[in-house]
Formats: structure tokens, sequence, C-alpha cells
């Protein structure tokens, strides 16, 4: 068997796992265990609608032509409700990306959030911004971002580098929240030494069912943790046969 | 109209996912595909670098305190792109441009960096002191102790120390990696599975 088709038969069972949860998720909800990041991030946004400041969040700079697209599309479904949530404050949230397709949707994520919730005429395209197309450039653009646009909180999720250290300690200095997570490695070491509550590996993906996205977030969690399972046991049962 | 557009988009994620699989019957008609998506990536470049200048003309014309810098950034880029559609890009003019602002500039961003890390790790139990923060911090030190080469002669010592290290340490953070990449590459496949069947639309019309 060639490794494509174990791919495609992994496709496939994953599909197939997704749209059984779904359908098990919407007849009987479950509970989610608790993750401080994700409960910081739920305050934090009552935090600033009520308190009159902005929510900042940044999707990264992952290009979605590539394998990092995954954690930026995961930043957009968060997004979409978080724009839904904080729409009608005073302070609109500003979107910060280092990729133009990723800020292009952004803006379109945006505008369908303030249209779901009633308020299109708030939604104004500059709240969705390239601040830079190389790493250290959309660090450099989006530092000033954390500092001067009265923001309480910061939510970077998505494809960054070392580069994000710069936007950490941007948010330590302004005093701001930080609720960070990215599906590189390098990035995940800075976090974790940077933020308070870290999160790390595959949390990122999970931002979605914490912010209220709805049963497919919530099943999809469900169905990687079948698979995390069913690799564990292949890894196992890999070594086992090496042995034997 | 909507369910048109929705069809269209997932008809096209399909073709190009089972492109990967059955290249000999798919691979031209994905290869369309991700051209298309090409072009309307190039434009979504333009797109975004007009997003960058509206953006800095509005903190230009409300007096912030950083307008004086988006006046220059917008200069600049107004002079490189006219330059570059004068001389091209490989022209020596341009590559001075890159050799001599772009690259120091980013230069300067990465020595900052060094400094922001190594404060950030000092700083590290004074935010949480816990187990998982010290072994953080003390497979850190290990690292940088197995990789520094020595300000002294090669000690026979030394170097198995570091070997030794190197093959203990960097096996069980080798093992965690991956199990963090892992789980990183499911997270990537339901979230591409879920937008590829129209799920999940977090962006267009809902």
């Amino acid at each position: 068997m060639t490794t494509g088709m174990v791919a495609l038969g992994v496709v496939a069972v994953a599909s197939a796992l997704l749209f059984a949860f779904i359908w098990l998720r919407r007849r009987s909800p479950g509970a989610l265990r608790k993750i401080e990041a994700y409960d910081r991030l739920n305050r934090a946004v009552g935090d600033a609608v009520e308190g009159g400041t902005r929510l900042h969040v940044s999707i990264g700079r992952g290009n979605l032509f590539t394998s990092r697209g995954g954690s930026a599309l995961a930043g957009l479904a968060m997004l979409r409700h978080l724009s839904e949530r904080t729409s009608q404050s005073d302070h609109p949230p500003i979107v910060t990306s280092g990729d133009a397709s990723l800020t292009v949707l952004s803006q379109d994520t945006l505008q369908s959030g303030y249209r779901a919730a009633g308020a299109e005429d708030q939604y104004r395209f500059t709240t969705g911004r390239l601040t830079g197309l190389t790493p250290f450039t959309f660090a450099a653009g989006t530092m000033p971002v954390v500092s001067d646009e009265n923001v309480s909180a910061n939510v970077v999720i998505g494809d960054l580098g070392t580069e994000s250290a710069l936007l950490a300690e941007a948010t330590d200095r302004a005093g701001t929240d930080l609720i960070a997570a990215s599906d590189n490695l390098s990035a995940q070491s800075v976090f974790y030494a940077f933020s308070q509550d870290p999160l790390i590996g595959e949390e990122l993906f999970a931002a979605g069912a914490y912010v209220g996205a709805g049963t497919s977030h919530e099943a999809s969690l469900q169905v990687q943790d079948v698979l995390r399972w069913l690799v564990i046991l292949a890894i196992l049962g890999g070594a086992v046969l090496k042995l034997l | 109209m909507r369910i048109i557009t929705a069809v269209l988009a997932i008809a096209s994620g399909l073709i190009v996912l089972l492109g990967y699989f059955f290249p000999d019957q798919l691979s031209g008609l994905r290869g369309l595909l991700v051209d298309w998506a090409v072009v309307i990536a190039g434009m979504a470049v333009l797109v975004g670098i007009a997003n960058l200048i509206f953006v800095q003309m509005e903190r230009v014309r409300s007096r912030n305190k950083n307008g004086p810098y988006g006046a220059l950034l917008i200069i600049s880029l107004i002079i490189t792109f006219g330059l570059g559609l004068v001389f091209r890009p490989e022209h020596i003019y341009m590559q001075t441009v890159v050799n001599a602002i772009i690259i120091p500039a980013e230069a300067s961003l990465l020595a900052i960096l060094a400094v922001t890390l190594v404060y950030a790790s000092i700083r590290l139990l004074r935010r949480r002191v816990d187990l998982m923060n010290v072994v953080f911090l003390v497979s850190a030190v290990l690292f940088l102790f197995a990789v520094t080469p020595m300000p002294f002669s090669p000690n026979v010592y030394v170097q198995f120390l570091q070997s030794f290290i190197l093959d203990v340490v960097g096996t069980i953070s080798t093992g965690g990696a991956r199990g963090l990449l892992i789980g990183v590459a499911l997270g990537t496949l339901l979230t591409g599975l879920r937008v590829l069947f129209g799920i999940d639309r977090p962006y267009g019309e809902n």
C-alpha cells in the first residue's frame, strides 16, 4: 500500500468520524474540559466591550497555499465569532495579519460577523490590516497596534515564528493581556515563556469550540482525540512489530 | 447564488485534494485550479498593500503620534515601487535598497529578539513557578551547553558530556516535538475538512 493510499484512508476515516460526531453532538451536547487561556479570552471579550477598550486579534502569516494555512483558518473561525460578539462595542476589534490573502479573508470575516450582529454599518475595512509581508516587518508593523490603539487584550492565533517574541514583549510592555497559540514549535516555546496560560500543540484548533462556534468545532475536537488514540496504537503496534 | 458559490468552492477543494491522491486522472485540472488561485493571491497582495496605505494615511490624517512614520512608510513605498517598475527588481539600485535598508533593519530586529528571549527566560520563573517551567528552563540551558563551542581547547570529558546531553535530552525533546506536530497535523486536517465540506465557513456570507 502506498503512502498516498494511507493518507487517503486517514482523510476518509476522519471525514466519516467528523460527520458521525457532529450528528451525535447535536443529539446530546457534551462538556469541554477547562482550558484556562480560553476562559481568560471569554473574560477579555466581555471586559473589552464593557470597558470601552479594544480587542486585538492577530492571525499570523500562514499562507493558505501551504500546510500552515490550517492554523490561519482556525484563527478565522475564532475571529468570526469574536467579531460578532464585539461588533456593538464603541471600539471594534482590530485584526492584523502578515499575508495579503489572509488580510482579505480577515476583512471578509469581520464584515460577516458585523452582518450577523446586525451592525454592518459599523464595519470599517481598515480594522483588518496587513502589517507586513516578512516575519519581522509583520512584527514591527503589529507592535504599534498593541500600544497605540487602546487595546486591552491581544489574541494571537496562527502561524508565527520566533518574531512572536517581539509581539509578546510589546503586549507585556503595554500591560495588556496575551492569549496566544501557534502551530509553529518555535512560537510555542516563545509563548510558553511569555504567556500566563500557554496554549500548546493542538489546543490552537480548539479556539472555535471554546468561543461558541458550534457543534462542528466540538465534534472535530472529539475526532482529533479518536485519531490521536489511533496514532498512539499504530506507533505502539509498529514498535512491537519491530521488536518481534 | 450562495448555494452555487458554495458548491463551486467545495468542488474545487475536493478536486485539488483528490488530485494529490490520483495525479494521473486529476493533475491537469488540479494544476489549472491552483494556477487560478495563485493569480487571485497575487491580486490580494495589491489589495493588501492598498490597505496598508489607507491605514497609514488615516494615521497621518488623524495626527496620530506615529503619523510621521506612516508618512515615511508611504513615501518609501511609492519610491521603491516606482524604482522597481522602472529598473526591475534585479537592478543594482533595487539590490542596494534591499541590502542597505531592509536587511540591516531586519537584522536589528533579530538582535532585539535575542535580548528579548533571554529576558523572557529569566522572568519565566517569576511568572509561573511549577515543575514544567523548571524542566523547560533546565532543558534550554542543557541544550545551550551542548551546542555552544567551548572557549578553551576541546576536552574529551566535555565533549562526552555534550554528546550525552544531545543524545538523552535530544531524544526526549524530539519525541515531545513530534507529538506536538502530530497533534497540530490532526488539527489542521480536521479544520481543512470542515472548510472543505462547507460545514464551517468563517468568511463570506453566513
